[in-house]
Formats: structure tokens, sequence, C-alpha cells
């Protein structure tokens, strides 16, 4: 029945076809073999599967990173063959917003330059985006550490800045790669828990990666990846609260 | 203010080993380069001080004469034919030459003189501090300058000495009138500088030509080339340049000076380059997070030419308040260092070339970024 539901919704990203080939000579290695993938709007879908099975690599192609060696993909409809580096970021820039299992904030800058940051690329700048800035902070619950740098910050408020910058230029697709791999177990469920409020909210499609069963209640739809191919795909459970703002 | 701005401002100061270092090269290599174009500038303007101070609108030389210091002379009747040019008003004879002083210790020290006619307004000593130019109309009176003191062995007003054979008595002193060529300078009445320096009655070194009031330069000059062709009539400015083109670029010091500089950007350039490219490399998972974000290669470029520009500014600052004291140390010494507007104005825009050159290679290792490296780091 959800299932159905996240079916008509809108797809975000788009992959058909993909083979993925990396590393060259004796080090090549098929990454992505054949994979169809649709992340659609409003649900978080959970890729879960062993380290090495090409989790990251399907993240990086879905997310404009990499261009697919066979296959195609599309980001909100538009598709992206033929594009370069630079059209590519630009991609990223207006569609897509990352987290990282390593937070990458910025050392020298704040928690709100952080967020920043993230409009500042996209050229915007002055009062609006301070306080979009501030907003999206206040949103994952840091309201009160705006000025901190992120050696003053736990690693799951370090994590909480990062998903603030990722949707602070609202993104269509939010790509999460192992997100909570760094957190311990409290941490790791209230990054979850504002991750899966976040493709509820705005009508995004979040994609999380990553291999802990603890992440699967939160899922509206838990695929599995073993050795490049996508081998399984089940709805998830996906908190009680949520289903039933997103079923009604 | 954009944030790549800040971004720039914070990482250069977050290493600050690596800022050190980047102003220690900044700020050598613009001193240096600021050093040698002020000597280069002090130079040419020793060099010509004389030709700068004499009262003329025209010089007659001797045809290819190099340089004020040039002992080539001109034959005396050359005055009449010039005072017999439409246009000149006065012609004022000047001989110079090297001469030998000699101390009443019996030493001996060679002198430059300058003999010029004082009752013409021609080639007089200025800043005269004791004595006057009046008293150099005396008997033997001549006049020296008063950093030179130690070396002619006289201690002011009324002191005597030797030259070349004839007993000489200090009746004017002056105060910074320096020679480059570190032989003092000995001012005289004409006639007596002929004893001094050997120059016959029959010649003379420069006739220092007035023009009437309304008188063509080009015109006189050709008038005179032609009546007298022997000779030269250079404007003031053609015999500053002549004499500092024979001094600086004859002699190979210029291009000494510009080599020395040339060095200096050099150095500079490889140290900023060297720094900026280790910052880079550190803050390599910022750049390709920047990357991952979907800025642009410009906004990229724009952290590290932000980063250059604010290195060559704080190190500008630094070098030129060094720069103002080797200024301040030098402007007494035989060759000071002269620092103009134009001169700080064009080492500004070499430091901040400099610093955006030495960009280059850093702005080559942030191309390759693979923003795909954030999701292993
Ligand atoms: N740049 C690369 N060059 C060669 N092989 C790579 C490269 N990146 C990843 N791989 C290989 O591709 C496969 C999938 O990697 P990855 O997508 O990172 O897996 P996961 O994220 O599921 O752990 C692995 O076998 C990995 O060794
Ligand atoms: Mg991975």
């Amino acid at each position: 029945m959800s299932r159905n539901l996240y079916a008509m919704a809108q797809p975000v990203l788009e992959a058909k076809g993909l083979t993925q080939v990396l590393g060259s000579g004796a080090a090549k290695v098929r990454a992505l073999k054949d994979v169809n993938f649709t992340l659609r709007a409003g649900e978080l879908a959970l890729l879960m599967g062993p380290s090495g099975s090409g989790k990251t690599t399907l993240l990086s192609v879905l997310g404009c990173m990499l261009t697919p060696t066979v296959g195609a993909v599309s980001v909100c409809g538009k598709s992206t063959a033929g594009a370069d580096a630079e059209e590519l970021a630009r991609l990223r820039r207006e569609h897509v917003g990352f987290i990282f299992q390593s937070y990458h904030l910025f050392s020298t800058l704040t928690a709100l330059e952080n967020v920043q940051l993230a409009l500042d690329v996209r050229g915007r700048r002055g009062n609006d985006a301070e306080s979009r800035a501030r907003h999206a902070l206040v949103r994952v619950g840091l309201a009160e550490k705006f000025a901190a740098t992120p050696r003053e910050l736990s690693g799951g408020e370090q994590q909480r800045v990062a998903i603030a910058r990722a949707i602070v230029s609202d993104p269509s697709a939010v790509l999460a790669d192992e997100p909570t791999a760094a957190l311990d177990g409290e941490n790791g469920q209230s990054v979850m828990t504002i991750l899966s409020t976040l493709a509820k909210e705005a009508k995004r499609g979040v994609l999380v990666v990553g291999h802990d069963p603890r992440l699967m209640p939160f899922a509206d739809r838990i695929i599995s990846i073993a050795d490049g191919r996508l081998v399984d795909e089940r709805s998830g459970t996906g908190p009680p609260r949520l289903r039933a703002a997103g079923g009604s | 203010m954009p944030l790549n701005f800040t971004l720039a401002l914070r990482n250069l100061f977050h290493d600050r080993l690596r800022f050190v270092a980047t102003m220690v090269g900044i700020v050598f290599s613009v001193v240096l380069v600021l050093v040698q174009m002020g000597l280069y500038l002090g130079f040419g303007r020793v060099v010509s001080t004389m030709i700068d101070h004499a009262s003329a609108d025209l010089w007659i030389v001797r045809q290819g004469t190099k340089c004020f210091e040039d002992p080539s002379l001109l034959d005396a009747h050359v005055r009449d034919d010039v005072l017999a040019t439409a246009g000149v008003a006065s012609a004022v004879p000047v001989v110079i030459g090297f001469s030998d002083w000699r101390l009443p210790s019996g030493e001996m020290t060679p002198v430059f003189v300058v003999g010029t006619d004082l009752n013409a307004n021609g080639l007089h000593p200025w800043n005269v501090t004791a004595g006057s130019i009046k008293a150099l109309a005396n008997d033997k009176a001549v006049a020296v300058d008063q950093t030179y003191f130690k070396r002619l062995g006289v201690s002011g007003i009324g002191s005597t000495a030797d030259l070349r054979g004839r007993p000489v008595r200090v009746s004017a002193v002056t105060d910074g009138i320096r020679s480059f060529t570190t032989t003092p300078y000995v001012f005289a009445d004409l006639k007596r500088a002929r004893d001094y320096t050997g120059v016959p009655s029959n010649k003379l070194s420069y006739l220092l030509v007035k023009l009437k009031p309304g008188a063509d330069v080009a015109q006189v000059q050709r008038a005179l080339h032609s009546a007298i062709p022997s000779t030269e009539a250079l404007t003031r400015a053609a015999f500053r340049d002549r004499s500092r083109n024979f001094w600086l670029f004859g002699t190979g010091a210029g291009a000494a000076l510009f080599a020395g500089a040339l060095l200096g950007l050099i150095v500079g350039t490889v140290i900023v380059a060297q720094t900026l490219y280790s910052s880079t490399k550190d803050h390599i998972d910022e750049f390709a997070t920047l990357r991952a974000l979907g800025s642009s290669n410009a906004y990229i470029y724009r952290v590290i030419i932000y980063q250059a520009l604010l290195s060559a500014a704080i190190g500008f600052c630094f070098a030129a308040v060094i720069g103002f004291i080797v200024v301040e140390v030098t402007t007494k010494g035989a060759l000071p260092v002269v620092i103009t507007p134009a001169l700080i104005a064009a080492i500004f825009g070499l430091t901040v070339a400099m610093c955006i050159a030495s960009a280059f290679a850093a702005i080559l290792r942030v191309l390759r970024i693979d923003p795909v490296m954030v999701f292993t780091r």
C-alpha cells in the first residue's frame, strides 16, 4: 500500500542500466553491474550491503559525482548524459545535498558559516542567506551552537551541522553515505530521525547508505546490494508517526 | 563578504608557521626589489646632481660627451660663436676635472674640482651652511662639503690644504653635495679651477647657456649645431638622461640592479608558490568538499587567489615599512635609496602579480581534485 504511494511520487533521481568500471589495468573493478534505481520524493530509501559491494559508488553516480561508464542518470527529469565536470557541479548545486560519514565540515569556520557556505557556493549571501542558515541549524536542534567551531562540537552535533548544510539550499535529493557509522546508537537514532522527517516534510528524496540493522526502522524502502548488483528490495516499516504523516 | 574570502583568511592564519614562512618570503623579496629599484632611482638622481643644480637652458658640450664627469674639452673661442647665435642671452663657462688634494698631514686624496664664474649665475655650490659663495672670490678660496671633512683633513672655515701644489683655504661649507664616485667635490672660482685641474685658459668644459625670453629651444639648438659642429647643445633633461644612461647602463650598474631585483622576484615567487601549494594540499579535503557541494571551479580558485592577495597585501605592508627605514638610514649616504610614489605603486603591482603567479601550482593541484574522494576520507 505505502509502496504504491511512493511509486506514484515524483522520481527525483533515476538510474537506468548503470555499469561502473573503476580503476585501470589490473586494478580494474566493475563496481556496479546493470543497476536500475529510482529515488522518489518524500521517501527515505536505505541502501544496505557489505563493505565493497558498491554502495558508495552508486551514491556517487546518483549524486552526479561520477559519470557512469554505461547507463543513464537523470536528476529531476534532466539527463546527465554528456555533462562535463562544471555542469555536473551545477546539477549537484541545484538538486543534491550530501552527508558524509566523516562530516567534512570546515574546521576554521563556525557551525553557522559551515551551513552558509552551502548557500555561498550558490551565490546566495547576505541577511536572507544567514537567516536561512540559522533556520536550518534550528531544525536540526543546534540553536545554541551557531558560533561553535567543529572542534567544539560532538560527533552527533557535527553530523547535524552537516545535515543542516545539506538541506539549507532545499535540494530535491539528500544522499547520505553511512551518516551514522561514526556515531553511537543514540546519536545515530537522532540523525536518522531528522533525516526521515526531512524526507516527509519537504517531499525530498533521501537515500541513506549503511549496514547497521538499527537503521531499518527509519526506512520506507530497503534496497540490498551485493557485488555491484541490486539483489533485493522490500518496503521498510518506517517510524509509526512518520508513516501516518506520509500515508495520509 | 563572500565566505570563500573568510575561508582564505582563516586558512592563511590557521597555520602560523606557514604564514610566517610566506611573510618572510614576500618581505625578503619585496624589500630586495624595493632596495634595488630605490638604488636605481637614487643612483639616477646622484649622477645628475650637478646637472640638476646648474642654471642652464642648454648645455654646450663637446660632441659625444657621455656624462658630467666626462673630461672632454671645448675650445674657449666657442663661447663667442655661442653668444653670436640668435636667441642666446648668456653663456657661462664651467671647468671641471680631477685633482689631487694634499691634507695637512701630507696624505694625498683625489678630488673633483668644479669651477665656475662667480659673477654669473651658473653652477654654484648649494646648501651652503657656513661661509658664503661670495667668499669664494677671495684668494685660495674653495668650498667643500662637510661630509668629507675627515677625508680632506679639514675642520671648517679657515682650514687649509694643498690642491695640485697650490695652497687653498676653506671659505664655504656645504651640506649634502655628495658624489657617488666617493671622490669629494671641491668648488672654486673658474680662473683658479684651471690651475687646480690643469685645464688651459684656451679650453673649457661646458658652457651654460641661458636663452632670451621667447626664444625657441629647438631652433637655437639647430642654429648652434650648424654654427659649431664639434659641439652639442643639450637640454638639461637630455644631458641628465645621457649621464644616467652612461652610468647606469654603460657601466652595467643598472643591469646589476635589475638582475638583483629579478632574482628577488624569482626567490619570492618560489617561496610563496611553495607555501601556497602546501597549504592547498593540507586543505585538499576541504576543496574536495566544496566541489562535492557543487561549487564551481572559479569559486574554489578564488579561495587560493584570495589567500595569495592577502599574503601580498600584508607582506607588502611589512616590506614598505622596512623600505622606509632603509630610505631613512641611507638618505645622507653617498648613494641614497630613493622611494617615490610611482615606485611604491609599481612594486605593489609587482607583489600582487608575484603572488598570483605563485598561486598557479596550487590552482593546478585543485584542478585535479576528484570530488569522489570525500567519501573515502
Ligand atoms: N577509485 C577506485 N579504483 C578502483 N576500485 C575502486 C575505486 N573505488 C572503489 N573501488 C572498488 O569498487 C568496489 C565498490 O566500492 P564502494 O562503492 O566504495 O563500496 P562500498 O561503499 O559498498 O563499501 C570495491 O571493490 C572497491 O574496492
Ligand atoms: Mg562506502
